[in-house]
């Protein structure tokens, strides 16, 4: 298994949402990848972006700057 | 075989598409069902197609493209998502069943009032009906782009104009013109456009989709599985996921994908022109045998590559069944689906013989129907 440590995860309201995120990242050098959204932030299913909390500021400056569809952003052990 | 009848389906593909669809079939999970690669191969392959689709259609926003079966669900979702008891809504003699048979079963269940522009002998509408039809209840207009039987083309630039000023959604049936036709959904002020993929897409059956504008509100026709919110009691409220409940068609939409590229290194232009030139061959060449009737206003090349005709008073099943045994040549005889159209041709009874073209046909193709007919109508 994975080491569990603290990182940044960004959900997303569909997965058309997180489609155009990944594009976005991939296209735009931004870090992180999808993951299954984590069972702590919501007991449903889905996709979240996953990096390290360090990354935080650079994606949410993405985010604002191209008004990216997100949901939320949290810093979680997982 | 010589297959005239692209107005059904297109029956040649670019290998690219089938290459696509064999290739989705070897290896790919479900699209928003999970992260593993097989899952985002599915999720990237339609989240991929969306985009192309709204390049393709003038839409600034991937998310309002919505997967469809066909352009009947779309148009089943969209109709059926938009109106309520005492809505008026305006629509055409050029409709299809899928655009008709959703309006008559929301004026008979649903109280929803109808309208119709009429259209001529030579299926032509005067845009100024439109505008006579509009009433204090009118919320929408619903129409094809193009009929399926004669291939005349409505103006949208004018329908949407006359929808704008009065505040109307337009609710657009692209079914014939999809890929062949240059449509622009933001500039044409067009609030639903519903499409299907295996036509002049050239994509696989079981594809289609819609493109919704942005304030326009559909109730979702289907509500189940959408990979997210799962404990949420109602269907997630965001497009595209409000109306895509199950899984996606993801191997036809893989192909439908390429499809959409094959249209854009192709061209719409050139595809339109090079289906009109077969189109223009064939009319030219039959208009003026003895006995044949052309339907249809040819004065323009804005129309879809579609030629109906008949023969004499022969039923239009014996000769479509003629030119299939006895030539190889594919056509569509009948009704078309498109009962308003036909009455207002005069041809309820006998139908017409629909004969429509691809980018794919030849002119050789077209010069043996010419001949065909020519046979026939000497019989």
């Amino acid at each position: 298994m994975r080491e569990k440590k603290l990182r940044l995860i960004i959900t997303f309201h569909t997965t058309t949402a997180a489609m155009a995120f990944e594009k976005y990242c991939m296209a735009n050098g931004l870090p992180g990848r999808l993951i299954p959204v984590p069972t702590s932030i919501t007991a449903g299913c889905g996709m979240a972006w996953m990096a390290a909390p360090e990354d935080r500021p650079a994606l949410e400056e993405a985010i604002q700057k191209d008004a990216l569809a997100v949901d939320a952003l949290y810093e979680i052990v997982h | 075989m010589i297959y005239l009848d692209n107005a059904a389906t297109t029956y040649h593909k670019p290998q690219s598409v089938i290459d696509a669809v064999v290739e989705a079939m070897q290896g790919m999970g479900n699209s928003s069902r999970g992260s593993h690669s097989g899952a985002l191969k599915a999720a990237r392959t339609v989240y991929d197609a969306r985009c192309k689709a709204a390049a393709l259609f003038g839409c600034s926003d991937p998310s309002r493209v919505v997967f469809t079966s066909n352009s009947t669900e779309a148009l089943n979702i969209a109709l059926s998502g938009l109106f309520a008891p005492g809505d008026h809504v305006i629509s055409t003699d050029l409709e299809h069943n899928s655009v008709l048979r959703p309006l008559y079963r929301l004026q008979a269940e649903e109280g929803v009032l109808l309208d119709f522009v009429r259209a001529d002998r030579q299926g032509c509408v005067d845009y100024d009906d439109f505008e006579v039809l509009i009433r204090p209840e009118t919320k929408a207009v619903v129409c094809n782009h193009a009929s399926n039987l004669t291939g005349n083309m409505l103006d949208l630039d004018q329908i949407g104009s006359i929808c704008r000023k009065h505040g109307l959604l337009l609710v657009v049936d692209a079914s014939q013109t999809a890929g062949c036709i240059p449509i622009d959904v933001e500039k044409t002020g067009i609030s639903v456009l519903c499409f299907t993929g295996h036509k002049g897409l050239y994509g696989p059956q079981g594809t289609g989709g819609m493109c919704i504008a942005e304030g326009v509100e559909i109730r979702p026709f289907k509500v189940g599985g959408s990979g997210v919110q799962s404990f949420s009691k109602t269907q997630p409220a965001q497009y595209p996921t409000r109306l895509e409940a199950g899984t996606l068609n993801g191997h036809g939409l893989a192909g439908l994908s390429a499809a959409f590229d094959f249209i854009a290194e192709t061209g719409v232009e050139a595809i339109h022109a090079k289906e009109i030139a077969l189109m223009r061959r064939f009319y030219d060449g039959v208009k003026d045998i003895p006995g044949v009737k052309v339907y249809g206003d040819f004065s323009t090349d804005d129309r879809a590559a579609i030629v109906a005709l008949n023969i004499r008073d022969y039923e239009s099943g014996e000769v479509s069944d003629e030119l299939s045994e006895n030539y190889g040549i594919a056509t569509r005889p009948g009704a078309h689906c498109a009962p308003r159209m036909h009455e207002a041709l005069g041809t309820a009874e006998q139908g017409a013989v629909r004969f429509s073209f691809s980018y794919f046909n030849t002119e050789a193709e077209v010069d043996i129907a010419i001949d065909a007919i020519r046979e026939i109508a000497r019989l």
